[in-house]
């Protein structure tokens, strides 16, 4: 499953992974800001971008061919939009859409598979994400795994009882809500679990405050130099 | 010596009326490790969960001499660790170091402070190796490890862990007979494997129906209420298909 | 339903952008006024339920299987804030992990389904709370659960539509009545998925599920109100005039001049031009207008009666 093989990029060891997350994330969003006021036509400042991200997958260490790939997910949505609109003469926003989109993707990519998720949140948080958003995102990030492994092992029970003669749509339309009720009650009681052993360690109503980061003076300078790079890049 | 648990009389009721715990009374006594026996359904959990407040029933319980009241919580908490079947709801931080710390930064400690608890607690379960691992990652014996570590770093007097011997192959059951040996707080155990039971355990205590009918030796506990994996006899038929599994 | 990166217009991503910060933050704050982070376990866990239902094969008929959103089946269980905030953080992992919608995007994202779908959702959720007890044990009609699940998932896509629109994206006719007809079939299967998720969900045990709390706020039901009536707003004009959305969106220079007629365009225009089509698909929408301002006033009147 993808998440899985991103967060597996993640915990790798390059000078990209060691950068301060908040650091990738500004620099990430000055990338798609820069991509998104970039013309449609203007081949070099796109080009540079793309090297850019290249040079980023090859010292962070990720098998270009693959990430290059996975990328791809949002190249069905974009290639659609990007037809229709060529064919209604918007031939200029057509190849916009497709290249930039792609180009996004594979940035935010980079991104997160260089830094790990509970490490991307603890940037966020620092550059103002409510706290109690950053909370849940982390424990959903945290449970996601072994909720999804349930449900996959529920489907292959039910793929796995498919033969039963009559079991027409509406009997397995109702086998599904159920497998899905199921899930929900153990993700409940999985909660109240959570919460037991919570309170069974001291906790009194607030989460312990996450290790602070610490910007380190390669950071600053990573910084930047890539928001000075990517706006000389667009200010050509 | 002043008993680590006393417990008088505790009753529970659930909201529907089922009589989950009937005038149970214990000791336990420092250096002791007691395993906690019975059928399924019998009030072993509910009564564990007793000892560190989490459910509130009616008798009296001290833990270290002191009686457990709503104001007293947090120090009973810190006295008493509990390690909970499903390890996955235990380790709910995103990393090992985390998780084990979230127990004494909860205690009012410093940030460096809690983070050389957890470091000690980690090497006393022999998982200094997983500092930045995410549970998701370890297998059920090393979780199993990670949780007790975060227990430990509470510093407590009691351990109470309930079937920690589940999803365990011989070997991890073993590495966990032999931590639990070299620990010095005063242990209880909830399990269903006599074997451990025999090995780690000093004394046992037997739940039925919500009740606490027996208390000795374990291999004689056992004994008594044939809670062997002896042959069953054919008059021993029906009586096990009456059982609930 | 998730916009990509590079799809919207500058001014549409950013305001839509600056809009979610304050949206979002007062979820944040209506989520963690009662429980401080108590409750932090059950929406993360509960957010990662959804993320695996999602995955879950639904059969609807042609060989095709439907899956469920979510936001409705959250809104029930958890409480409209709750629900918001979890749906947040659901798009933005998938946004981050999964680059299933963009990161410039994202505030269009959680405006479109987070925010404006999940309230749409409560509308029909909140006239049950009055009604009494012995007309259904369970606590909630089916047809208020199918109408929640339908408006969230249509008033998301009609307004990532409409977005889009004003984006100056070209939709010719075709385009635009297949889209606009897809989001309806959704709406339908969301409905009927989350119907019966709740419902076995409800039998596991009624306590499960929330009755949408009527004392909670007026402010809560005139905001989801504003999104039912700005979702149906968008498939309404969406579906009787993108060309002079287009327009007008240049006008307001939303969007930049490029052209807009095309050999497919003209096509399109003269063949597809369907008037009964646009005035069924109108007066469906104004149907649903009419739903959620009776389900409003009917919640007022209860109030009013019981107070």
């Amino acid at each position: 499953m993808h998440h899985v093989l991103v967060d597996r990029w993640s915990r790798g060891a390059s000078p990209l992974h060691a950068l301060d997350p908040r650091v990738k994330i500004l620099s990430l969003l000055v990338f798609l800001i820069v991509l998104a006021t970039t013309a449609a036509n203007a081949a070099v400042p796109l080009t540079i971008d793309a090297a850019l991200l290249v040079a980023g997958i090859l010292i962070a260490g990720l098998p270009p061919g693959t990430l290059l790939f996975r990328a791809m997910a949002v190249l069905p949505f974009s290639l659609t939009f990007g037809l229709i609109s060529w064919l209604a003469g918007d031939s200029l926003r057509a190849v916009g859409l497709i290249e930039k989109s792609y180009l996004s993707s594979v940035a935010v990519l980079l991104v997160v598979s260089t830094t790990s998720l509970p490490r991307l949140l603890s940037g966020l948080e620092s550059l103002g994400t409510p706290r109690l958003l950053v909370l849940v995102a982390q424990f959903l990030y945290r449970y996601l795994f072994v909720i999804s492994e349930q449900a996959q092992h529920m489907r292959l029970a039910a793929a796995s009882r498919q033969g039963i003669p009559g079991a027409h749509r509406r009997s397995r339309f109702r086998a599904a809500a159920g497998a899905l009720a199921v899930l929900f009650a153990h993700s409940y009681y999985r909660a109240e679990g959570i919460n037991r052993a919570m309170l069974a360690r001291g906790f009194s109503g607030k989460f312990p405050l996450l290790k602070p980061l610490r910007l380190r003076t390669a950071d600053g300078l990573f910084l930047l130099a890539t928001v000075a790079f990517l706006v000389l890049v667009r200010v050509q | 010596m002043t008993p680590l648990i006393e417990v008088r009389d505790l009753s529970f009721q659930y909201e529907d009326g089922t009589r989950a715990l009937d005038g149970v009374s214990f000791t336990l006594l420092p250096g002791e490790t007691v395993a906690v026996l019975g059928p399924n359904g019998s009030g072993k959990t509910t009564f564990v969960l007793h000892l560190n407040g989490t459910l509130r029933g009616v008798g009296s319980i001290q833990i270290c001499g002191t009686p457990l009241t709503k104001e007293s919580l947090p120090l009973v908490r810190s006295k008493i660790g509990m390690v909970f079947q499903d390890s996955d709801e235990q380790l709910f931080m995103p990393t090992v170091l985390e998780d084990v710390a979230f127990g004494p930064l909860n205690m009012g400690l410093t940030q460096e402070e809690a983070i050389l608890k957890a470091k000690s607690a980690l090497e006393k379960a022999g998982m200094s190796h997983a500092l930045d691992k995410a549970p998701y990652h370890l297998s059920a014996g090393e979780k199993r490890r990670v949780a007790l570590a975060g227990v430990l770093a509470m510093d407590p007097e009691i351990l109470v862990l309930d079937e920690p011997n589940t999803f365990l192959d011989p070997p991890g059951l073993r590495n966990l007979l032999h931590l639990l040996k070299e620990l010095p707080q005063a242990k209880l155990i909830i399990t269903h494997n006599t074997h451990f039971a025999l090995a780690v355990a000093t004394r046992a205590v037997f739940f039925e129906k919500g009740k606490l009918v027996a208390d000795g030796g374990v291999a004689e506990i056992m004994e008594r209420f044939d809670w062997t994996y002896a042959p069953l006899r054919a008059d021993d038929l029906r009586y096990s298909a009456q059982r609930r599994f | 339903m998730h916009i990509p990166d590079n799809f919207l217009s500058t001014p549409v991503w950013v305001a839509l952008d600056a809009i979610c910060i304050p949206a979002v933050g007062i979820m944040v704050r209506r989520a963690g006024r009662e429980m401080e982070d108590t409750r932090v376990p059950l929406m993360g866990v509960m957010g990662a339920f959804v993320f695996a239902a999602q995955m879950i094969n639904f059969p609807v008929g042609l060989g095709t299987s439907g899956h469920l959103v979510g936001g409705a089946l959250l809104a029930c269980t958890l409480g409209v804030a709750p629900a918001a905030l979890v749906m947040t953080a659901i798009i933005a992992i998938q946004a981050f992990v999964f680059q299933d919608g963009g990161v410039l995007a994202l505030g269009a994202n959680v405006f479109n389904m987070a925010i404006a779908g999940v309230l749409a959702a409560y509308l029909p959720l909140v006239g049950q709370a009055s009604r009494p007890v012995q007309d259904r044990p369970g606590g909630l009609s089916h047809k208020a659960i199918f109408a929640a699940a339908f408006l969230s998932v249509l008033v998301s896509a009609s307004l990532a539509l409409s977005e889009l629109l004003i984006s100056g994206i070209a939709m010719p006719k075709p385009v635009l009545l297949l889209s606009m007809g897809l989001f309806v079939i959704s709406a339908l299967i969301e409905g009927a998925i989350t119907v019966s998720v709740v419902g076995a969900i409800e039998k596991l045990n009624p306590g499960f599920v929330q009755k949408a709390d009527a004392s909670n706020s007026r402010t809560l039901v005139i905001l989801s109100a504003a999104a039912v009536v700005l979702g149906v707003a968008g498939f309404v004009l969406a579906s009787s005039a993108p060309d002079g959305i287009q327009r007008l969106a240049l006008q307001l220079g939303l969007t930049t001049k490029s052209s807009f007629h095309g050999p497919f365009a003209d096509y399109a225009v003269g063949y597809f031009d369907s008037p009964w089509l646009r005035r069924a698909t109108a007066g469906l929408a104004g149907l649903l207008v009419i739903y959620g301002i009776c389900a409003a006033v009917s919640k007022l009147i209860a109030r009013q009666r019981s107070a």
